[in-house]
């Protein structure tokens, strides 16, 4: 177990090392001096070069790639990610302020999914080829296909705009939590719904199913101590990898409903070109992506004893 | 259990049985349908209406109507217009994207599987990488930082995009290398060049095709939601991300510039979905099984 997660924990690294390699280079090579363009927004002038040697002299931007970076990766390790070129606050400051919606955003967005995709998929694979099967997959459908920044808008119309108590803007109360959640967690939800209709109808046909009916135990029971168990196994994994498509998600979600998250703090640092906020922003996705699927992975050995974590190491 | 319901059986890979199947499927017939009304809007439509940005400021923010079936937006242009121009931009960019994304695929699934070892291992870490990472916001840093254009999101969407199709083609090359025929060709002698050719890919696009396919609906997605956040197509340019991010700020005045083209953007994707696993019913085959 020690083996496996000493393992894990190096190639975490090594991943982490090469977004942060990448991502900086990327900035590095962006076309246009960050100097140049963001001393023209801040004075609505075009600096002089002795303002523009100034600030490239303030930001490390004068020093030579290699030495930009590991000065960065220097600080970034100890936690330090800089100093926003715009807000006059630390890149950690910013990220702190915005994670909190972010976080909230991706739990609710995964409970929404879970609570419709669960009973969803349970009823298409037992009542498989009747009609219940057929709307939870045209249902389904219709969730992995309809762009998320145009449902979030037909939500507004439909719901929002006649119930005027559900805000359709800003972060902090739970009515200002639906609309996204449930925005961002119909996409989810069926790609959950699919995913364990098709892994249930798969464990159905196992033996040991056959053989808890042949016990006579109820069909309640057969299904969901027996087959719902392992059903869940590839379920969980995608719950635990649609962290990735919540976070993709949540960039457009939140620039729809205005929220002060993650998300739409990348894109404004994106548009300002505000790269020491890009940088940061890659870094903690990276990092929330890495510790998540650790603990898909150790998930797995909680819900089948019979995978060997060792031997996949 | 009759022959065709045998898992082992390995369907070859014939048009007239395709053409069968999707009959027999009436879903992805629909689905066919619908994309092959977009793509024959996309090529001959923008032909047929006019000027995608002509429009008198007299004109405005008008309801659908007789004259404009889907209204008009804040500068008096006709919507239905800029959706028929829209659906050749919105429509190239996604082929474009996932050609580019299939092509790089193709040849570093055939590399992997072809020399295994080391260039394997280090080539499927990456591919592990990608596939895991959130490839929007990867696109979203890579396309900002480059600069907002439709190019620089294709470019984006298509680096961080080709993992899939690395991982469906390596492991159908794994399984090809252990076929008689491949032993037989090399008996006799063929160059390694014409091996590949002649006997893998052929045999790697089956998979391919219905990945690409079934793609096609999430590339669709991206990059009108990058579109969408202002990084892709720029105005006046009717691509339809774009223009549901144009009429957001008139949601509720003229709720139709935002539902026609995310309707029709949802009814592509549902299109591209219902094909796609038609195909991969048809031609046997499950390329997304190797993705989980």
């Amino acid at each position: 177990m020690y083996r496996y997660l000493l393992k894990r924990f190096a190639s975490s690294v090594v991943v982490l090392g090469a977004v942060s390699l990448v991502t900086y280079a990327l900035v590095t090579v962006a076309p246009g001096d960050p100097a140049e363009t963001i001393l023209r927004e801040q004075l609505h002038s075009q600096p002089s070069d002795e303002q523009v040697a100034q600030f490239r002299a303030e930001h490390g931007l004068d020093e030579p790639f290699h030495v930009q970076y590991v000065s960065w990766l220097g600080d970034a390790v100890t936690g330090d990610l800089g100093q926003s070129y715009f807000h006059g606050r630390t890149v950690h400051e910013l990220i702190a302020a915005h994670l909190p919606a972010t976080i909230e955003l991706a739990v609710a967005a995964t409970v929404v999914a879970v609570a419709i995709s669960v009973p969803a998929g349970i009823a298409s694979a037992v009542y498989r080829r009747t009609p219940l099967d057929y709307v939870s997959q045209a249902g389904a459908l219709f969730g992995v296909s309809v762009p998320n920044f145009w449902l979030g808008y037909l939500l507004i119309l439909v719901i929002a705009v006649p119930f005027s108590a559900v805000p359709t803007s800003g972060a902090g109360s739970v009515t200002q939590l639906v609309l996204p959640a449930v925005t961002l967690g119909t996409g989810l939800a069926a790609v959950i719904t699919r995913l364990l209709r098709a892994s249930l109808l798969e464990t159905l046909e196992e033996p040991y199913v056959r053989t808890a009916r042949s016990k006579g135990l109820r069909e309640r029971v057969v299904i969901c101590r027996h087959a719902l168990r392992s059903a869940l196994i590839p379920v969980v994994t995608v719950v635990g990898l649609q962290f990735a498509y919540v976070l993709n998600g949540a960039v457009i979600v939140e620039v729809v409903f205005d929220r002060p998250g993650l998300g739409s703090l990348l894109v404004d640092a994106v548009f300002a070109r505000d790269f020491p906020v890009v940088q940061g922003v890659v870094m903690v996705t990276a990092v929330l992506f890495v510790v998540t699927n650790l603990l898909v992975d150790l998930s797995y050995r909680y819900l089948d004893p019979r995978i060997d974590l060792e031997a996949s190491a | 259990m009759s022959a065709i319901d045998d898992p082992g059986r390995v369907e070859p890979v014939a048009r007239a049985s395709v053409r069968r199947a999707l009959r027999r499927n009436p879903a992805s017939l629909a689905g066919g349908i619908v994309v092959a009304v977009v793509a024959i809007v996309a090529v001959v439509g923008p032909a047929l209406v006019g000027d995608p940005n002509a429009g008198a400021l007299s004109n405005r923010l008008q309801p659908p109507s007789a004259a404009h079936p889907f209204g008009t937006d804040p500068l008096g242009r006709d919507v239905l217009t800029r959706l028929v121009h829209g659906a050749r931009i919105t429509l190239a960019v996604a082929v474009a994207i996932t050609l580019v994304r299939l092509v790089i695929g193709f040849v570093v699934g055939l590399v992997a599987g072809l020399f295994g070892g080391l260039v394997d291992e280090a080539l499927m870490r990456v591919v592990d990488f990608l596939l895991a990472f959130p490839g929007i916001v990867l696109a979203l840093v890579i396309a900002g930082v480059l600069g907002p254009s439709l190019r620089n999101v294709l470019l984006a969407l298509a680096v961080v995009g080709w993992g899939s199709y690395a991982r469906v083609v390596r492991s159908s090359v794994l399984s090809v290398r252990e076929e008689p025929f491949v032993d037989a060709a090399k008996l006799a002698g063929i160059s390694r060049v014409r091996l590949v050719w002649t006997h893998f890919v052929p045999n790697v696009a089956g998979p391919v095709v219905v990945l690409a396919t079934l793609d096609l609906g999430g590339v669709v997605l991206a990059a009108a939601g990058l579109s969408f956040l202002g990084l892709g197509a720029q105005p006046p340019t009717p691509e339809w991300g774009a223009m549901v991010a144009d009429g957001a700020d008139y949601l509720r005045s003229a709720p139709w510039l935002v539902n026609v083209p995310g309707i029709a953007i949802a009814a592509l994707v549902v299109g591209f979905n219902l094909l796609g696993d038609g195909l991969r019913d048809a031609l046997d085959t499950d390329p997304t099984e190797v993705n989980r």
